[in-house]
């Protein structure tokens, strides 16, 4: 060991504290928009173009109630970790552990998935110009090394990334929808679906539909996972939030009318690029080339975001112990849970490599859905212990308890909707979450220090 | 043999060395300083520093 060396360096080791509102945005945003670029069309494919636009607006709905509750939960519990600190405070340390895992198994098969169509979107490109049977695995491995390798080096590095590569994404799309608008494309808009078919499979096409409409913000929650690493968390977190949701909503909507438009619904439901797609439809090179560029982009900021996440998450559990306490580890010099981003790595290829897209995307944003619904809970349980007045919070959300009240009937609903698609994936993941508490009930917590778990410098909870 | 191919070769060489210079920084950083330092980030100093939680 060098003396020197460790003397020289600071004597407690934290995040580093660099980041403002537009990287919180670049986060939560850089996450999700991939689900505009691919995913959200198979809601139009179980229910026809009004069902598709029902989930892209119901699920909006949903992640609205996400984003103001979780606004101002993690305004106050600013801490990395998001919601697995949220529920340590407020629910316990069970919940705390589970909403840990519902975190990192989200973010990582998300990563996975991510990779996975980057490797796809290369073979597309390939075989357009004359090249057959592509091999992908150096492409996905590359993708998830090179971003847990830039996450490693410093957050700053990476959501600065994020923010110029998810703008260029969200511009594109902006642009795609003017010039359609301003007639560019060579084929008109047609929506004469909506009145000759507005329901080609009844009702129960429009819940089913509502699994995919996730697609369109899945992951904006993330933005809490910044919590430690933002300059002023009271303020930056709230902002780059609800900044993020209205992107979504904006880019959700847009993307939904082009494609429906220029699109047959009966294609569209199918689809495995439909933003591509439309520009292709529309015979301009640069609109494809340019959604082409957003496609990618838009998926390489989804995996870098999701590094981002896993890896905190990951990393507060270890550092209270919830895990070893080896993945709590600060990099001295990078100031990046650098044990963690290296630890997951293995992981996130073992599904990229190993599983087939569907799965891993349904694994996905089950566990994503397991965590809206601990929110609701959550929420009522914040706002009782701790009565508005009785701590500082950095924004308080409006019309408490209907946000949250809404957010529990349409997971419901949702839940529902999964279980028509994917029943025996949800009750594996079930399952799973099931003997995990099992084994940090009645093994791991034995390890954890009870009294350092709660950081937070709160009064009393009311009641107790 | 063509451009696609060579790329695949390179997605691979430069796959095994960012994982090197990552598992190098790792293990270089592991036997240099001390386990307790590096671990020893804790939760919600800035609220204990600098936000009361007071109205």
């Amino acid at each position: 060991m060098s003396n020197a060396t460790v003397t020289e360096a600071p004597q407690r080791l934290g995040l580093l504290r660099v980041l403002g509102p537009g990287h919180v945005w670049a986060l939560g945003v850089g996450i999700v928009l991939v689900g505009e670029y691919m995913g959200w069309n198979f809601s139009v494919g179980k229910g026809g173009m009004i069902a598709g636009l029902v989930a892209c607006w119901v699920a909006g709905l949903l992640y609205t109630c996400v984003a103001m509750i979780d606004s101002e939960v993690t305004s106050t519990v600013a801490a990395a970790g998001g919601q697995y600190a949220q529920a340590k405070h407020i629910v316990g340390p069970l919940m705390a552990f589970n909403v840990g895992l519902f975190l990192v198994m989200a973010y990582t098969m998300l990563e996975a998935a991510n990779a996975i169509t980057i490797g796809f979107l290369l073979d597309t490109v390939a075989g357009m110009l004359g090249h057959t049977g592509l091999n992908q695995k150096p492409f996905i491995i590359l993708t998830i090394l090179a971003l847990a390798w830039l996450n490693y080096r410093g957050v700053l590095a990476s959501l600065s990334f994020n923010l110029v590569i998810t703008a260029f994404a969200f511009v594109a799309i902006i642009i795609l929808f003017v010039s359609v608008k301003f007639g560019v494309s060579a084929v008109p808009l047609d929506f004469s679906a909506v009145t000759n078919e507005p329901l080609p499979y009844g009702w129960l096409g429009v819940v089913a539909a509502l699994h995919f409409g996730l697609w369109y913000y899945l992951g904006i929650e993330g933005t809490c996972q910044a919590a430690e690493e933002v300059r002023s968390p009271a303020r930056s977190l709230p902002f780059g939030t609800m900044a993020g949701i209205m992107t979504l909503l904006i880019a959700a909507t847009l993307t939904w009318y082009v494609c429906s438009g220029l699109i047959p619904w009966e294609y569209l439901g199918n689809a495995g690029t439909p933003l591509f797609d439309a520009a292709r439809v529309t015979g301009n090179t640069s609109l494809m080339v340019l959604l082409f560029i957003g496609t990618a982009f838009a998926t390489t900021a989804s995996a870098n975001g999701c590094i981002n996440d896993a890896s905190r998450a990951w990393f507060s559990m270890g550092r209270d112990r919830y895990l070893p306490s080896w993945f709590g580890a600060v990099h001295p010099r990078y100031r990046t849970p650098y044990r963690s981003i290296v630890f997951l790595v293995p992981i996130a290829l073992i599904f990229a490599l190993g599983a087939p897209l569907d799965q891993v995307i349904t694994f996905s944003i089950l566990s994503g859905l397991l965590g809206y619904t601990f929110m609701t809970f959550n929420m009522f349980m914040f706002r009782r212990k701790w009565p508005l007045g009785s701590i500082k919070r950095g924004y308080v959300h409006p019309w408490h308890p209907l946000p949250a009240l809404v957010l529990l009937l349409i997971c419901g609903a949702t839940y529902f909707a999964v279980f028509l698609g994917y029943g025996t994936q949800l009750i594996a993941m079930l399952c799973f979450y099931i003997i995990a508490s099992l084994w940090f009930h009645f093994w791991r917590y034995r390890f954890v220090k009870r009294g350092d778990q709660f950081t937070m410098p709160w009064p009393r909870p009311q009641g107790y | 043999m063509d451009v696609w191919n060579y790329l695949e070769y390179a997605a691979w060489v430069l796959s095994a060395l960012v994982a090197a210079i990552m598992l190098i920084d790792l293990i270089k950083v592991d036997t240099t300083y001390d386990n307790e330092l590096l671990t020893s980030s804790r939760e919600g100093e800035l609220e204990l520093t600098q936000e009361r939680h007071e109205l």
